[in-house]
């Protein structure tokens, strides 16, 4: 394996937890819902994909824990912010701190231990061809899935009936409850959908890309891609691309740090923070691009009238 | 199913009951915690809220802890209250701590009460210009501040890790990375034990903030454009101006903070100097209603349930890290016991059945 492959592999690593994340945060937001719990969803899910496999020796038991525990605490903000009509800022910031909170209480007895790794899915002869082969296969399930998701949601949002409305409540939701579609359900179904792909991601993370937990091991991932979803202005193909690209920062201050060059460890591993706060300067400073891109009904509560 | 039918006006009795409200639903949450836990509910919720305030030394070092929560906390009501959402305050406390620890580290000889106001002076300017940052980037190319705010506390605390274990640390500490420690005018007078001079800072920006928020203009404003900023607009005030105010005004504070913390409890730099402080001030924000003399007494409860996860993982061996989940939860139970003060709500469709019956 050579250089080349061994940093498109690790970038691959790297970019896939973004993406499942940010793709499920998309499809929230596009709803018309900002749910700023995404980090706590990504470390109940990580710690409960790892406890899953953990017990049971099963990794694929710990993806599915993980997605259902993503899911499972997305519920009380849905609750929150749909049933109750509170402020959605405030309501995600509970639901990371939250999550953040219970995850270490429910992680402190597995510090330390080893994980179950997922298996890698070795396809005979093509995993063998040179430099394409180990790219492009001889990943995890979870890395597939993220592409498959990325295009399924393409799919839902601009392709489906179901994807128009959801986007339609999104822009305007008075309008949408108007016309008779059911705003409240939607939004619930489009969190519960953030939950659990905030969960998967919490699940590659300590059940493939560090196959142990640590404590607040997602490290902030949640919020870098909360700021991929405005960073690729709602789109899921530059969800895609944004999420590679903060990926392959982040390995690139990685393999900077090996080779040395006297900078300090902290700045590079600052890198990525620091990325996303110019990558969003530079997507916003451009007030069209955002003002025609944002769904214009975001965090805005909904009390239908009667 | 629910259903929420506004109020003609916020009601009163609500907005005094919902942290009460909140405060109860997080009991019954706590119990059951404890109890899948296994431990018994009673026991541990006796150890984890009352225990602790039956001792002078655990009542001091509750107030040692609620100083840095009602500081932060007050700045940040402030800002919330006027629809900015600086989530940083974590890194600001970092930045404040490093910006006043700079004159014990670099200049040891200068150790006189100037030299102790000048710290203060400094962390406030610190934790300023590292909330200042966002608010520019919103002001400036309308970037989100609560992401921007959020991202700049890694950054600081990776600062810090770096100062400790370089440039800051203790030439004569063994290769630990830690500063050097404090000494005489570099440490905040003690009060009575563990209390230093913060808890007094902590009692005059709750005053100091009651003024402005009831009394001042800036007050007024902040009012306006948290709720109608329409309005405010109207009314000649800019928005820029209430973004950059609050984020200067709640990263001074928290920058205070800061240096309250590593001067008046830790007597050094090191990689680690808070618990958290500016994220759980945020709960004790929403708990006191965005209220200053609210935030007060939010801090010391919050403060309450630090001090109860250290006494219940000693007595009962039952976790620290319980406290943060307890903490999570009271926010949640806080926002939706806070839908009563604007919102009838009814279990049953009102009105169902009047028109449509057939």
């Amino acid at each position: 394996m050579n250089g080349l492959e061994a940093f498109l592999l690790t970038v691959i690593t790297a970019s896939t937890p973004l993406l499942l994340a940010a793709i499920g945060e998309l499809v929230v937001e596009r709803s018309g819902v900002l749910n700023l719990g995404v980090e706590g969803m990504m470390v109940m899910g990580a710690v409960s994909a790892f406890a899953a496999a953990y017990a049971t020796g099963n990794p694929w038991i710990g993806v599915v824990a993980g997605a259902a525990a993503g899911a499972l605490l997305s519920l009380p903000f849905a609750f929150l912010t749909q049933t109750l009509a509170t402020n959605q800022v405030a309501t995600g910031l509970a639901l990371t701190l939250l999550g953040l909170g219970l995850s270490g209480l429910l992680g402190e007895k597995f510090v330390g231990q080893p994980g179950v790794p997922l298996p890698k899915l070795d396809v005979p002869g093509l995993s063998d061809i040179p430099f394409l082969g180990p790219v492009l296969f001889g990943h995890d399930v979870l890395v597939y899935a993220s592409f498959a998701f990325t295009a399924g949601v393409m799919w839902f949002l601009f392709r489906t009936r179901a994807g128009l409305v959801l986007r339609a409540i999104g822009v305007n939701h008075t309008a949408a409850h108007a016309l008779g579609y059911p705003v409240v359900r939607v939004r619930y179904l489009a969190i519960l959908f953030g939950g659990a792909l905030a969960g998967l991601s919490g699940a590659y993370l300590s059940l493939s890309y560090t196959p142990q937990w640590i404590e607040n091991m997602t490290s902030g991932r949640g919020w870098i891609a909360l700021a991929l979803v405005v960073f690729a202005t709602w789109r899921p193909l530059r969800v895609l691309a944004g999420a590679y690209l903060f990926g392959a920062v982040w390995i690139l201050g990685l393999y900077v740090q090996a080779l040395g060059f006297g900078l300090p460890s902290q700045l590079l591993t600052a890198l990525p923070y620091i990325v996303t706060i110019v990558a969003l300067v530079v997507i916003s400073r451009n007030r069209t691009l955002t003002l025609t891109n944002t769904p214009a009904s975001i965090g805005i509560p909904f009390v239908p009238d009667r | 199913m629910i259903w929420l039918e506004k109020r003609p006006a916020p009601s009163r009795l609500w907005s005094v009951l919902s942290p009460f409200a909140a405060i109860g639903m997080a009991l019954v949450a706590g119990a059951a915690m404890f109890a899948v836990l296994g431990h018994d509910p009673a026991e541990a919720l006796y150890v984890y809220f009352l225990e602790p305030l039956t001792s002078a030394w655990s009542i001091e070092e509750l107030i040692v802890k609620a100083t840095p929560l009602a500081i932060i906390g007050v700045g940040l009501a402030m800002a919330y209250r006027a629809n900015v959402w600086n989530i940083g305050a974590e890194g600001q406390l970092v930045m404040g701590a490093v910006a006043g620890s700079v004159i014990p580290v670099l200049l040891p000889g200068w150790n006189d009460p100037t030299a102790l106001l000048a710290m203060l002076l400094l962390g406030a300017l610190g934790g300023a210009l590292w909330g200042w940052i966002p608010a520019f980037l919103k002001n400036r190319f309308n970037a989100n501040e609560i992401l921007t705010s959020l991202m700049l506390v890694y950054v600081a605390q990776l600062f810090l890790d770096w100062l400790v274990r370089g440039p800051f640390r203790d030439p004569g500490g063994f290769n630990f990375p830690k500063s050097v420690t404090f000494e005489g005018w570099h440490v905040m007078p003690a009060i009575s034990g563990r209390v230093h001079l913060g808890t007094i800072i902590a009692l005059l920006a709750v005053a100091a903030l009651w003024v402005v928020l009831n009394r001042m203009r800036y007050g007024f404003e902040v009012r306006v454009m948290g709720s109608a900023p329409r309005a405010g607009a109207f009314a000649g005030f800019s928005a820029a101006r209430v973004t950059s105010a609050s984020f200067l005004l709640s990263g001074a504070l928290a920058g205070l903070a800061g240096i309250g913390e590593v001067s008046g409890s830790i007597g050094q730099l090191q990689p680690s100097i808070s618990p958290g402080y500016g994220f759980t001030a945020i709960i004790a924000a929403f708990l006191g209603r965005l209220g200053p003399v609210g935030v007060l007494f939010a801090s010391l409860l919050l403060a309450l349930t630090y001090l109860g996860g250290e006494s219940a993982q000693l007595a009962l061996n039952i976790s620290g890290k319980t406290a943060q989940a307890f903490q999570g939860m009271l926010l949640f139970f806080i926002l939706a016991a806070d839908t009563l003060v604007n919102y009838r709500i009814h279990f049953r469709r009102p009105g169902a059945g009047e028109g449509s019956a057939p």
